[in-house]
């Protein structure tokens, strides 16, 4: 088998129930099914999740690394952007 | 010389229940080996990670059983896996036999990982406690080496003409020994008398009925006829396969021996 004939996958594997799904790798596969149980093997073997998405890595679409600043500049000093002056009421104090 | 004479003793007059925990235990270990031998070797990299998965669980199911077998005669885990010699081992033949190629391994390990399932499965309502309690986890485990197995032989059955000709002829080459595996003797009768382990009889027609649906759905027709069926491993007599494996498996520990001896182990 030769890798350059298989695809590339992205991983995603939700820690537990109630957490989202987080990336944490690639991996080659010819097909879904293939990708899904060595998603399994290669990621899951020390009890790490309770769910695999398994992702063509063609499907995703990423931000362009040239376009950092417009997309990314901080936004520290728009401190209307964050809940800076809103008081938390005592009964969600867990939140 | 003398320790290993003594063991060999040992090894003949276990109680029939550690006996038998000795034959499952040694089918895992060298089942185990086999499949580490595809390290480095394995078509690709996830591929290799989900052998030595499969290895490493078969090791784990190892070290109960031989720790198992050997407690009551005061023998290590340790000393039944490096300190036997080959016809001590009581693995049945089909788990020794060389890896061949990918396809062979897939097979072998269909038709083992099936065996263990209604085995372990039967294993879990045994009347001793430990054996039973080891069973019920150890069949989550080959659960996923079954449908690892299973569908890597869908795969190459009806893949394309190559990797149909090739599970063929690791089917043809690994069927006549798979008739050890339900062979039984009086040891298994005795035992399962007692309700302490399954009758060969009760775990075959379920092992059956599963492999030849997945044989039918791969396209490799049905299974193969013929009266060959070799067998004796369950009784010290094994293909001159496992004498090379035993010679690379027990290596390590021969070469440390006296590193061992002056630790006072």
């Amino acid at each position: 088998m030769n890798e350059a004939n298989l695809d590339l996958w992205e991983v995603f594997v939700r820690a537990r129930r109630g957490l989202s799904h987080q990336h944490v790798g690639s991996l080659h596969a010819p097909d879904a099914e293939v990708a899904l149980r060595r998603a399994r093997d290669l990621y899951t073997r020390r009890g790490e999740g309770v769910s695999i998405w398994v992702v063509p890595s063609g499907a995703v679409s990423a931000s362009d690394p040239g376009e950092k600043e417009p997309y990314f500049t901080p936004a520290r000093d728009k401190d209307y952007r964050y809940p800076t002056y809103y008081e938390l009421p005592r009964e969600v104090r867990g939140l | 010389m003398s320790s290993a004479r003594v063991l060999t003793a040992l090894t003949r007059t276990l109680k029939p229940l550690d006996a038998y925990a000795l034959g499952l235990g040694d089918d895992a270990l060298i089942a185990s080996h086999r499949l580490s031998e595809w390290l480095t070797r394995a078509p690709d990299l996830e591929e290799e990670v989900a052998l030595a998965n499969v290895a490493l669980d078969q090791l784990g199911q190892a070290r109960f059983l031989l720790g198992y077998a050997g407690r009551s005669s005061g023998l290590s885990e340790d000393e039944l896996a490096y300190q036997r010699a080959d016809r001590e081992y009581r693995n049945c033949l089909l788990v020794e036999l060389p890896n061949g190629d990918f396809a062979h391994t897939v097979l072998r390990l269909l038709f083992h990982s099936a065996y263990q399932r209604q085995l372990y499965s039967a294993l879990g309502e045994s009347t001793d406690g430990e054996l039973a309690a080891f069973a019920k986890k150890a069949c989550v485990e080959v659960d996923y080496h079954y449908e690892y197995a299973a569908s890597w032989t869908l795969r190459l059955g009806d893949g394309t003409e190559e990797s149909h000709d090739r599970a063929m002829a690791a089917l043809t080459d690994l069927w006549p020994y798979t008739a050890e595996l339900f062979a039984g003797d009086e040891l298994v009768t005795a035992l399962a008398g007692e309700g302490l382990v399954p009758e060969p009889e009760e775990i075959q027609g379920p092992w059956m009925e599963q492999v030849t649906a997945i044989l039918a759905e791969a396209t490799l027709g049905t299974a193969p006829s013929g009266t060959w069926r070799p067998g004796g491993g369950r009784n010290g007599m094994h293909t001159e396969a496992l004498s090379y494996l035993l010679a690379e498996m027990q290596s390590g520990h021969r070469e440390h021996r006296e590193d061992r001896a002056s630790a006072g182990a």
